[in-house]
């Protein structure tokens, strides 16, 4: 069976869940091979190999994290040329899209980006449009690189071989042109990341101010969720801007997102209007986000939410 | 600085958008068409530099003949002159093709830096940058939130999932800036009344020595197989608060076996 890359997004050697899902879908397409790159990809090719991956190559020069992009995709590139993978699979996040880019210039390969499902003939559905068209896509030129979003398949465990392969690399100047000088954590950790959450529970304008958010996350707990934030929430300095949800925000495709005091912009649905189910709260019951919510709430959210919160509480024992 | 900003003409977001069913491409031609919103901050944020440390800005699209209204607005903001690359040869090229004409039309002109929006709101595959960076061997310092240019070299504040990457590169580099960045302003009277004498340059695939072969829906290494329109997600039960809201909510969820 053909080899099936697969880049394993992580954090100093902790996978993120989106790589264990990209593992899953690689096994009804191939023979799934892990790549992990940078520092801790040793600890996290430990615990990838629990999700059915045969090969598990790793490599951790100190230009993949001090370089921008560049290297990783560089690393790709000569694993591609070694051994020749049906295709190539990069959890669709940012940087995810960014070293795919990198790749598919560096192989002289056609490039799939935010793909929902990879069939075995390697025809990618991405959803395009704010959802509206569903389009079967595929690479005609070269390895086919393919960026999938997050959420897009349930990760399960399967046995692999699992063998560690060390390779190596060499990185030209113009990989190693843009230098990472710092690296400056805002965000406060504990919640589940937003792009990953199966909910995702976001504030906007009605919210108030940067006190109020504690009511957002009160329901978030309750509920096990992310918290996001609209636009004008992130710009009044009330939630970090990395929490953004939308067009220049993160996308987020969760299980449920509740929607608290957000409008319902076009750019804000942008990011979230492929969550399988829609909550919303907001007090104006003409408020474009109803136009989407499954469930939709006109009410006042300061009530409205912490009797939620109460209610999932009981419910939840 | 010398700065080129990369100008897309998107289909209005808020307009019905829809594929073509013949070529499967995106019809552009049925649409009410706007700038790519982001590149807006891209103009602004060159001018701004402008401002600061001089030089010229040179706007740069690919695109149908109908782009050159997206071209004049960039200009009427402030930009100096414009590069319109257009020829119906481009039609249907993907993001892959799009780098290496881009590509090709960068190495004709001179400049410090190259800026892009991070996003298009019609490909939202936020990947132009990095491609360009790769074809050109110029640094890439993309997802740009700020941007300081001193001498040679840049420095910008990358947006990343959990804060920021603080990243630095000599120039010529290749920025893309979310739009956090600044405040686009408006164009004024004077400026839009300029733009109507600015100098504009129309190329096309022979001009800028584009190889035919390279571009266009025919040879595109990505292609689109079907697509199919789905219904357009429908409005659920919408209540009121009856003082019973949040309970409401949680049976709602119960319902859909969610707690
Ligand atoms: C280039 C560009 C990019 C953008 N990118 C994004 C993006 O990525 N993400 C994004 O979100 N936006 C983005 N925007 C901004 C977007 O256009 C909207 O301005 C923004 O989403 C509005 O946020 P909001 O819904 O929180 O605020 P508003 O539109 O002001 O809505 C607030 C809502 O709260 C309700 N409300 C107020 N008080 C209460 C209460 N007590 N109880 C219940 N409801 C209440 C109101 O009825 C109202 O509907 C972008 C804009 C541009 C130009
Ligand atoms: N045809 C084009 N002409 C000029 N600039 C473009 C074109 N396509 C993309 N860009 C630039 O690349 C950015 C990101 O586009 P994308 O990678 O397609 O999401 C846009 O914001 C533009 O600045």
């Amino acid at each position: 069976m053909a080899e099936i890359l697969v880049l394993v997004d992580h954090v100093e050697g902790t996978p993120k869940k989106v790589s264990y899902e990209l593992l899953t879908l690689a096994r009804s397409l191939g023979e799934p091979s892990a790549v992990v790159l940078g520092k801790g990809a040793s600890a996290a090719a430990e615990k990838v190999g629990a999700y059915g991956a045969e090969k598990i190559y790793v490599n951790e020069a100190p230009e993949i994290d001090g370089f921008l992009v560049a290297p990783k995709a560089a690393v790709l590139a000569q694993l591609v040329q070694d051994k020749s993978p049906a295709a190539v699979l990069i959890p669709s996040t940012g940087e995810g899209k960014e070293i795919a880019a990198r790749l598919a210039v560096k192989t002289g390969s056609g490039l799939l980006t935010d793909a929902v499902a990879v069939t075995p003939e390697l025809v990618a559905e991405q959803q395009i449009f704010g959802g509206s068209v569903a389009v079967q896509s595929k690479v005609q030129t070269g390895t086919p690189i393919i960026t999938v979003r997050p959420n897009s398949t349930a990760p399960s465990e399967a046995a692999g071989a699992g063998t560690v392969e060390q390779v190596t690399a060499t990185f030209s100047d113009a990989d190693k042109a843009a230098t990472v000088v710092d690296s400056v954590v805002e965000a406060a950790g504990g919640r589940p990341d937003l792009g990953e959450a199966s909910i995702v529970v976001s504030g906007g304008r009605g919210v108030g101010n940067a006190e109020n958010f504690s009511i957002v996350e009160a329901l978030a707990d309750s509920l096990g969720a992310a918290v996001g934030a609209s636009r004008a929430a992130t710009d009044a300095g009330w939630y970090p801007h990395q929490n953004q949800v939308g067009q220049t925000g993160r996308t987020v495709s969760p299980q449920l997102y509740v929607a608290v005091g957000i409008s319902g912009a076009i750019q804000h649905r942008a990011g979230m209007q492929t969550s399988k189910t829609i909550v919303a709260i907001n007090k104006d019951p003409e408020a474009p986000i109803f136009e989407l919510a499954d469930f939709g709430l006109v009410g006042d959210l300061f009530t409205v939410v912490p009797q939620l919160t109460e209610e999932i509480g009981k419910r939840k024992g | 600085m010398n700065i080129v900003v990369l100008v897309k003409q998107v289909p209005d977001t808020w307009a019905e958008r829809k594929l073509d069913a013949n070529d499967k491409t995106l019809d552009r031609a049925s649409v009410d068409v706007v700038m790519n919103e982001i590149d807006e901050y891209a103009v602004e944020e060159a001018l701004r530099i402008k401002e600061a440390s001089g030089g010229e800005v040179t706007i740069l699209t690919m695109g149908p003949a109908r782009a050159v209204e997206t071209i004049r607005k960039a200009l009427s903001m402030g930009a100096d002159k414009a590069v319109h690359l257009t020829d119906d040869a481009l039609a249907g090229s993907d993001a892959v093709q799009t780098s290496y004409a881009i590509g090709k039309v960068l190495d004709t002109l001179e400049y410090d830096l190259v800026i892009a929006g991070s996003e298009a709101t019609d490909s939202r595959m936020s990947v132009m940058a990095a491609l360009l960076a790769e074809r050109t061997g110029r640094p890439q310092l993309s997802g740009a939130r700020k941007v300081t240019a001193e001498g040679g070299t840049v420095r910008i504040e990358r947006q990343t999932d959990n804060g920021y990457d603080v990243v630095e590169a000599p120039t010529p580099a290749i920025i893309s800036v979310v739009e956090k960045i600044n405040e686009p302003r408006y164009p004024s009277f004077k400026g839009i009344m300029a733009a109507k004498s600015k100098p504009l340059t129309t190329l096309s695939l022979a001009d800028a020595g584009i190889e035919a072969g390279q571009v266009g829906l025919a040879s595109a290494p990505s292609q689109v197989v079907e697509f199919a329109n789905k219904p357009p997600r429908q409005a659920g039960q919408v209540v009121k608060d009856e003082g019973d809201g949040g309970v409401k909510i949680a049976e709602f969820l119960a319902s859909q076996k969610i707690v």
